[in-house]
């Protein structure tokens, strides 16, 4: 008997006809694409992208040259040197991540006592010739004083947290 | 105005009637090819819509408004894409392999009644006309596998034409109902038949000889789930894997064209053509529904839309079928049915059932 109506279902194109309904449905649902240029997922305020070195609200530059981010760096990617500034204090007279090194993990950021190198949400950023993935340290400035309000928004974000 | 009009219809008066015949057949048969190339491009839009829309993605839509652009964009950029000829090739028969499917394809176009009294070329054999050509496609398909000179492109030409040639035969078979119940080998008179609304097509005594008739189709165009011809897993692009540029554009446009072609024989030979499904429903007349009665070109344009998105549909359902399983497919299954029904017919016309009844 199940032959039967095994048999009776394959000349019915059973199987065919249920797998063309389910394409079907599908055919009629909603696309779940996001348009990306246009349309963006929503985003972390954690969200780890370009690296970027804050200053005090005074315009001094938060750095202290400890070089934790240095040593913590699992990638390697980061090169500081310092030295004594005009006014007594310890900076860095190098500071640069290569971004072709830099995995984003954000231990950097973790390691930082003065959260001066932070890793902001800009993730839409290219480099066009040889060496530009090396970021120096006017570069990492000039990205955290464009976009110091948003930094400072994410900072306050996650403060809870920590 | 009427001198401008008048001196057009002198000049045309003032032609010879052989030369004015040339116009007009030559007016018709750009009307028709442009009329085809012009779905295909469409259909090869459309079907990257639909497949990616029961996929849950949108499809191409930055070319132009919704993306309607992107056959366009594909024609010039392989348009201007270079012709490599392998060394070790026949450069004659390479070249002319891509024609060979092509001219086919749109020849066949000449016999199909496409509105009622519009057919290029109305001959009386113009069923045995649909088989001939239909089947010199696949040289073209051999013809490139061969003269490509690669293993690959020879294997998915042999897979193709052992293919082609077995469905070919179901196909034969299925028209052969067709034949029984038109009562002529004119495509014409075939739709002709069909007239009256849904109830007088052969879809419904014939049946089993249309699904038989519409997957022997899509095997016969080595579209999916049938395309071992070109199993991508194993060997590459099958017959077409050397061809670039617009050689491989004429391929392309090759199969599209012999889509659009099956979908529009299937149309006539089952869906009545041009032949409306309501005809006869006399409660539309003098409504604004009462053209929807009429027959029109615009029917057997919407049966061919209808099966060409049963071609995407498809592809975006079945997985690829393994070669042995197509051949018992072919030989096993469908020419058994097909025989079967031919026989049932000749019953049902002795009884005088069905399109045998008067």
């Amino acid at each position: 008997m199940s032959r039967v109506i095994s048999t009776i279902k394959t000349f019915a194109l059973w199987e065919l006809l249920r797998g063309l309904g389910v394409t079907l449905r599908n055919f009629f649902r909603k696309p779940v694409t996001i348009h990306y240029p246009e349309e963006k997922t929503p985003q972390s305020h954690r969200f780890r992208g370009l690296h970027a070195l804050r200053r005090y609200p005074n315009g001094e530059e938060r750095c202290i040259a400890c070089k934790l981010c240095e040593a913590v760096c699992p990638a390697l990617a980061i090169t500081i040197e310092s030295d004594v500034s005009e006014d007594g204090t310890r900076r860095t007279t190098r500071y640069d991540i290569d971004l072709f090194k830099c995995i984003y993990c954000g231990f950097c950021e973790e390691a930082c006592p003065v959260d001066a190198i932070v890793e902001t949400r800009i993730h839409e950023y290219h480099f066009e010739k040889p060496g530009e993935n090396i970021m120096t340290k006017d570069k990492l400035l000039a990205v955290g004083d464009r976009y110091d309000a948003m930094i400072s928004a994410d900072k306050a974000a996650d403060a809870p947290y920590r | 105005m009427d001198a401008i009009v008048q001196y057009f219809v002198d000049a045309w008066n003032a032609l010879p009637p052989l030369l004015q015949y040339l116009t007009v057949v030559t007016t018709k048969i750009l009307v028709v090819t442009v009329g085809v190339i012009l779905c295909v491009a469409f259909s090869t839009y459309f079907e990257r819509k639909v497949i990616g829309h029961m996929q849950g993605r949108i499809g191409p839509n930055r070319v132009g408004p919704l993306g309607l652009g992107q056959p366009f964009a594909d024609v010039i950029k392989l348009l201007i894409k270079e012709i490599v000829v392998p060394t070790a090739s026949n450069r004659f028969l390479f070249v002319i392999a891509p024609l060979l499917t092509l001219i086919p394809a749109l020849a066949t176009w000449a016999v199909m009644p496409l509105h009622p009294g519009f057919t290029i070329a109305d001959i009386n054999a113009g069923l045995l006309y649909v088989l001939a050509l239909t089947s010199m496609g696949v040289y073209g398909v051999i013809l490139a596998g061969w003269a490509t000179n690669s293993k690959y492109a020879f294997l998915g030409a042999m897979r193709s034409a052992a293919q082609i040639v077995a469905y070919e035969i179901a196909m034969g078979f299925a028209l052969v109902g067709v034949l029984m119940a038109g009562g002529s080998l004119n495509l014409g008179d075939i739709v002709a038949k069909q007239a009256g609304g849904f109830s007088q097509w052969f879809l419904l005594p014939l049946f089993p000889l249309f699904i038989v008739y519409w997957i022997s189709g899509v095997a016969e165009t080595n579209r999916a789930p049938f395309d071992v011809a070109e199993g991508e897993s194993e060997i590459v692009a099958g017959f077409h894997v050397e061809y670039s540029g617009v050689a491989f554009a004429l391929f392309f446009l090759a199969e599209y064209a012999n889509m659009v072609l099956i979908s529009g024989l299937t149309a006539i030979f089952f869906l009545g053509g041009w032949a409306s499904p309501f005809e006869g429903w006399t409660f539309l007349d003098g409504t604004f529904l009462a053209f929807l009665a009429a027959p029109n070109f615009l029917w057997l344009f919407a049966k061919i839309a209808f099966f060409m998105y049963s071609f995407f549909w498809f592809r975006a359902t079945f997985p690829r079928y393994r070669y042995d399983q197509i051949m018992r497919l072919g030989w096993k299954v469908f020419i058994p049915v097909t025989i079967v029904w031919i026989a049932v017919e000749g019953v049902l016309a002795w009884l005088k059932i069905g399109p045998w009844a008067a």
